[in-house]
Parts: C-alpha cells; structure tokens; sequence
C-alpha cells in the first residue's frame, strides 16, 4: 500500500526563556533588553555579540523521518516531554517545524483534545455545529451526521441545556461523538481516551479500531499501553525528541519502552557494569552481571527461549567469609518475583568456591521455562542469616532482557501463550 | 487516493495552501461570528435590543453635549442625524477594534489545539460588530423618518464607504490581534485607542469647524476620511467633503489593510508557540 504520511529529518526548536515567568513576551522587557544590549555595544563596541544566557534552545523533536502507510494504525509512545505531542502538532499544522518535511496525502483530522471550542454557554445542539465547523465539517455534512452523534453522545435529553450544566462525563461524551464521526482519510488523536468511564472509552476504542478498518489511517499518543497494543498495528516510540523504532512488532516496542525507564545507565543493555562503588562492599564488590553465553560474552536482547544462556555475575572479594550468597532475582513484566536463587541453592559439595580477588558465578538461565516476554533480572547479595548486602527491589543493580521465540518445535505452538510460564512439558500415552 | 492533492509541510511554506484553505474553512467565519452572537446576548434580559440602546444614548449626549452646549453648527441638518451618521461608522470600528483585537486571546485554547487559517478568528469578530452595525443602522433609519429627511442618490454610494469602514477595522484590527498575542500590552492599548479616537475623530460634530489649514493633516486619522465619506453618502445636499483629505485617509486605510494581513500571515505560524 501506499505511503500517505512521509516525514523527512523533521526538526521542532523552541526557544525557552530562564528568566520571566509569564509565557508571553513583554513589549517593556523587549524594550528592556534592546536597551542593556545598545548600551552594552556602547561600552564595548568590538566584543562579540553574546548569547543571550536567558535563552535557550530546546528541540523538541530532532531529525526525526518516518513512513506511514494507508489503514496503518499507529501508536505513538515516549516518556513525557519525549515529542509526542510536538509532533503531533506538526502533522496537524498547528505549529510550524523548524526544519525538515513532511508530505500528507488525503484530509486529517485532529484530535489533541476533546470539546475544543465547546463553548459553557451554547447548548448541547449548539456546541455540536460550532465544534463540527471547528474540526472542519461542512454544515450539511454536520447535519446528515447529527443523530448518529447525538446517539453516540447519549446526552438527548440534554441537547438544548447549556453544556456548562454537564456533567464532565456527559461533556466528554459529547465531544468524542462530534469528533468519532468526522470521515477524515488520517485521525490523528492525543490522549483523548483518558478521560470518561471504562463502558465508554470502550466504545471510543471501538469507534477507533472501526475507523482503522475503513482503510483510515490513524495515529494515537498514549499513555495507556494496554489501548495503545489492542489498537494498533505499528508503533512509533520517541525518545527526546529522536525516533527511537518504529515497527509492526507494536508488543515488542511496547516492552522497550516499559523497560527502559528504570536503569539509566543499563539503557536496552543485557548487561550491567559497576561504574562506581556504591554496590561494593568488602566480602563482594560487584562489577558485571550479564546474560552471556558460556563463555561470558554477552548476549543481545531478544534471546530465544531455548537459547544456551547464562547469568554471569563477575565481583571482587576483598574479605572471605563463608555466609556469602551471590545470586539473582527475575522479575516479569508486572513487576511479580518469579524465583530468586543463588549460588548456594544445591548440596554444599557442588557450591562454587570462593576466593579473594576476582571471582565469577555463573547460572545456567533455565531454557524453556519462562514465556515470551520481558524480564527483569537484580543481583542478589547477602551474608547468610546476618544481613543483606544487596537486596533485589531495594537497592540492585538490575538487567532487563527478553525471551522472545523458541517457545517450542512443535507446529502447533508458534506464538505466545497465556500464562507466566512456558515449559514444554513431557506427554506420552500407553 | 491518488487524486488527492498532496500537503507538503515543510518550514517556511504553509501559504501554499492558505486561501484554499481560507475557502475551505468559509462556515467557521459564519459560525465564529453566530457563537459570539449567541453568546452576547444569552443570559440578558432585553437581548439584542443592547445593539439599539448603547449607540442611542450614546448619541443623546453626544447631541447634548455638542450642539446644545458647545453650539456647534450642523450643516444644515438636524443634529442628532449629524452625530448618528459619524457614530455608526465610529462604533463599528471601536467595536471590531477591540473585539478583533482580544479575539485570538479568548480564543487561545482553539488555536493551540486545533489548525484552521488564524485569519478566521480576528475577521469573524469583525463581522460580529459589523452585524451590530446593522442593528443599529436601524435607529439611523428611524431618525430620518422622525425628522423627515430624505437622503439624495448618495446614499446609493454608502457600501462603498462601508466597505472602506471594514477594510480600515479589519485592517487595525489584524495590526492588532497579532501584536496582542505575542506582546500583551497591547492589551492595554486597545481601550487608550478607542478612548482617544472618540475625540480625535470628527464623530460628535463636522469635520468642517477643522480649520483649512489643518484639514490634511488631521485626515491622517483614517476614520476622518470614513467618516466623512459616511456623511457625505448619507446627509446629502449641500455636505461637502475634503476631497484631498478623503483620499489620504482611504490610502492610509489601504496601507494598513495590506500590512496588516502581511504581518498577520508572518506571525501567524508562531502563534500556537506563543499564545
């Protein structure tokens, strides 16, 4: 299918002032500036002009290009302040970009939120007009369209009261319904689900998909992970302002970005690597853990669910005492423990022995146990019976990883399954 | 699809599409101006009758004050006519001023939220005042009838001068809107300016008690040349108007309109970064 969306090295600067407070320039503070800078060139006319330390660029978005195809659904995802909405209002030609370029084929509509231009004191029927020729449709087209809104809204009995005695839920509901039943070619929608009740914003997600299904393309911010992964087909995850992915995988990307907010040094890595001491102690100084291989290379995430993998935990005794634990808890994607272990686990005789300087444990990840999924593993440290050293969820350092495919060799199991675990379990029959 | 024009969004080049787009959004004009219509009046008691009563009074001691007071002479005409014809054209562009001028402001939230050409929201409060006007046209209407009098055939020439009274609105009015947006002190000046243009524009008498010698200079004041434009259509007969006066003030009119939109369009792209 063709592409109706091309965005090509698209750039948004702001400039932020440090210094007022209101968001608005000032004519005396123009005029104020223009003075000290005049006077300034008086005193010192051959310096350099000086960047105005008031000032500061800020880009909001920076070169960022994506392709977007027709019917795609696409969910925009990224931390607050990562671009979204800036980018948003780029598409909808609220505001301008600074540089780069874009190319829309077919009518958009936007959505950055619900009931803009709803005015308090107009009635219900009123606001459905005004607010229709706000998102551009035509009055005939408003007209043809208003009872299906009105049955949308569920507010009939209401039609002639003004909204400003609407309930905030009957207010949104209207206001979605005028907006569902624009027929634009791209809806580009902002967060608008967060609001209403569940039985509602079912029906709105509903309205969406449908939307999607016509051949429509739309595009979605959210915050709301669980919308954005039942809704769309693609996802698009920004990150300071640069495009991070953008793919059909919309569960995988979903992951990365749940699971890059928590480590900032570790960011997507398998593999954590001291940077300074505050893990150390005397009996174990931790420097690596690690998904790695046999041989202690480490391994790049996704790794498949059979992989040959090991959890590689590298540190430095300074004092040997024999209480020692080192070992690791994994954590699933809702944050739920799954199982902790260490190096003591098995009978005494098979313990890896313990030496001052240098030491390295290493666990054999359990293959086929786990489901597809994202997983989040912390070092474990303790004195046994005395005290914590490094306990998971308090103050670990951590890894995530994902186990994605190699679930099994069975043709009838290609694709994740419900459920935390994933063995392949023997069977037979006599 | 394929049919379908392409949209290039690109830095610097949004006008491609703007009066296409202007014309594409022709019914928000109409349903800007229908809201803020609506909204006026809801919750009053007498409604639009506010459009008859506010230039009537306004009027009475204008009379008062000008003729009954200072005695200034009248042309010829009776009085109140005199006043009315100057402060129907004065109201509809103190009105559109100041409406045009605070639009984009009250309208903040739309312009952040949602695109449309920027041009619709100052343009529609100019139509809101600009149907005020026409209400109170009506009283103008009444008057004749009153004093028995009857305009000659310059009355046909009046939409000319309507038309230079919107241009000259319309004009200060994007002047101002934009300014308001980006330097709120204009927020102040608006009133200042409406305040000071009652006095030094000839609305509660004629611009001929202006000595000869002043008369040029004083037609620097755009709304002299509307004015004066307004009184020769309508009164007729033996009015006269200062021809070299009158074109001074329809091209400083013109001056403004186009600079107006000029600047309008230049820092309409920032204004949803801005407002």
């Amino acid at each position: 299918m063709s592409s109706v969306i091309t965005v090509e090295n698209l750039s948004k600067k702001y400039i932020i002032g440090h210094q007022k407070q209101e968001r608005y320039t000032a004519l005396r503070d123009v005029m104020a500036n223009g003075a000290r800078r005049f006077a300034n060139k008086l005193i010192h006319p051959f310096a350099a002009p000086v960047n105005d330390p008031t000032h500061e660029e800020f880009w909001a978005l920076k070169d960022v290009s994506f392709d977007i195809r027709q019917g795609d659904r696409v969910g925009i995802i990224g931390r607050n302040g990562a671009g979204k909405s800036t980018l948003l209002k780029i598409l909808s030609r609220i505001t301008e970009p600074t540089s780069g370029k874009i190319a829309i084929k077919g009518r958009v509509a936007s959505l950055l939120e619900v009931g803009t231009g709803f005015h308090p004191e107009l009635t219900g029927r009123e606001n459905i007009f005004l607010n229709g020729a706000i998102l551009g449709m035509s009055k005939v087209e408003i007209k043809n369209k208003f009872d299906e809104i009105v049955a949308f809204s569920e507010v009939e009995k209401f039609l002639d009261t003004p909204v400003k005695r609407y309930s905030s839920g009957m207010y949104v509901r209207l206001a979605f319904a005028v907006a569902a039943h624009l027929e634009p070619e791209i809806l580009i929608v902002d967060e608008v689900l967060a609001v209403g009740d569940a039985q509602f914003q079912k029906k709105c997600m509903g309205k969406m998909k449908d939307v999607g299904q016509e051949g429509r393309t739309v595009l979605f911010v959210s915050h709301n992970m669980n919308a954005v992964e039942q809704l769309c087909t693609s996802a698009l995850r920004l990150d300071s302002g640069s495009l991070v992915v953008h793919g059909e995988d919309v569960r995988k990307i979903i992951n990365g970005y749940l699971y890059v907010n928590d480590d900032n040094n570790n960011k997507r890595s398998i593999e954590w690597v001291a940077l300074n001491e505050s893990y150390s102690s005397q009996w174990f100084a931790p420097h690596r853990l690690a998904i790695t291989d046999a041989m202690g290379e480490s391994l790049a995430s996704p790794i498949s669910n059979d992989a040959n993998a090991w959890v590689w935990i590298e540190g430095n005794i300074s004092v040997l005492d024999p209480a020692l634990q080192i070992g690791y808890a994994i954590y699933n994607e809702e944050g739920q423990l799954l199982y902790w272990t260490c190096h003591t686990d098995a009978e005494k005789a098979r313990w890896p022995e313990l030496s001052i300087g240098r030491n390295v444990f290493k666990s054999k990840f359990p293959s086929r146990l786990l489901n597809q999924g994202v997983y989040r593993i912390e070092l474990l440290t303790a004195l046994y019976c005395r005290e914590w050293l490094i306990q998971p969820g308090v103050n670990a350092p951590g890894i995530s990883m994902e186990i994605h495919g190699g679930l099994s060799e069975s043709p009838y199991w290609m694709v994740r399954r419900p459920g935390i675990l994933a063995p392949v379990i023997e069977w037979g029959g006599t | 699809m394929d049919n379908q024009s392409v949209l290039i969004i690109e830095a610097g080049r949004a006008e491609r599409h703007y009066w296409k787009d202007l014309w594409r959004y022709r019914e928000l004009f109409y349903f800007l101006a229908w809201r803020d219509i609506l909204v006026r009046y809801k919750q009053t008691v007498i409604g639009l009758a506010w459009a008859l009563i506010r230039p009537f009074l306004t009027m009475i001691v204008f009379v008062f004050v000008f003729s009954k007071l200072a005695k200034l002479p009248s042309d010829g005409v009776p009085y109140p006519i005199l006043v009315f014809a100057a402060l129907l054209p004065w109201q509809f562009f103190s009105n559109a001023f100041t409406e045009a001028g605070n639009s984009l402001i009250s309208n903040a939230n739309m312009i952040s939220k949602v695109y449309f050409p920027r041009l619709v929201v100052p343009t529609s409060a100019v139509i809101v005042s600009f149907v005020d006007f026409l209400i109170s046209g009506l009283i103008l209407a009444g008057l004749m009838v009153w004093y028995g009098f009857a305009p000659d055939w310059r009355i046909l020439t009046l939409p000319l001068f309507v038309l230079i009274a919107f241009a000259a609105a319309m004009g200060a009015g994007l002047w101002i809107a934009a300014l308001n947006v980006k330097y709120r002190d204009f927020r102040y000046i608006i009133p200042f300016v409406v305040q000071f243009g009652l006095y030094v524009s000839p609305v509660g008498f004629s611009s001929n008690i202006v000595p000869e010698q002043w008369r040029l200079l004083y037609s620097i004041n755009p709304m002299v040349g509307v004015i004066d434009g307004f009184r020769w259509a309508i009164l007729g007969g033996n009015t006269q108007i200062y021809w070299p006066g009158f074109l001074l003030s329809l091209s400083l009119v013109l001056v403004i309109l186009i600079t107006g939109i000029v600047y309008f369009r230049k820092t309409e792209k920032s204004f949803a970064d801005v407002i």
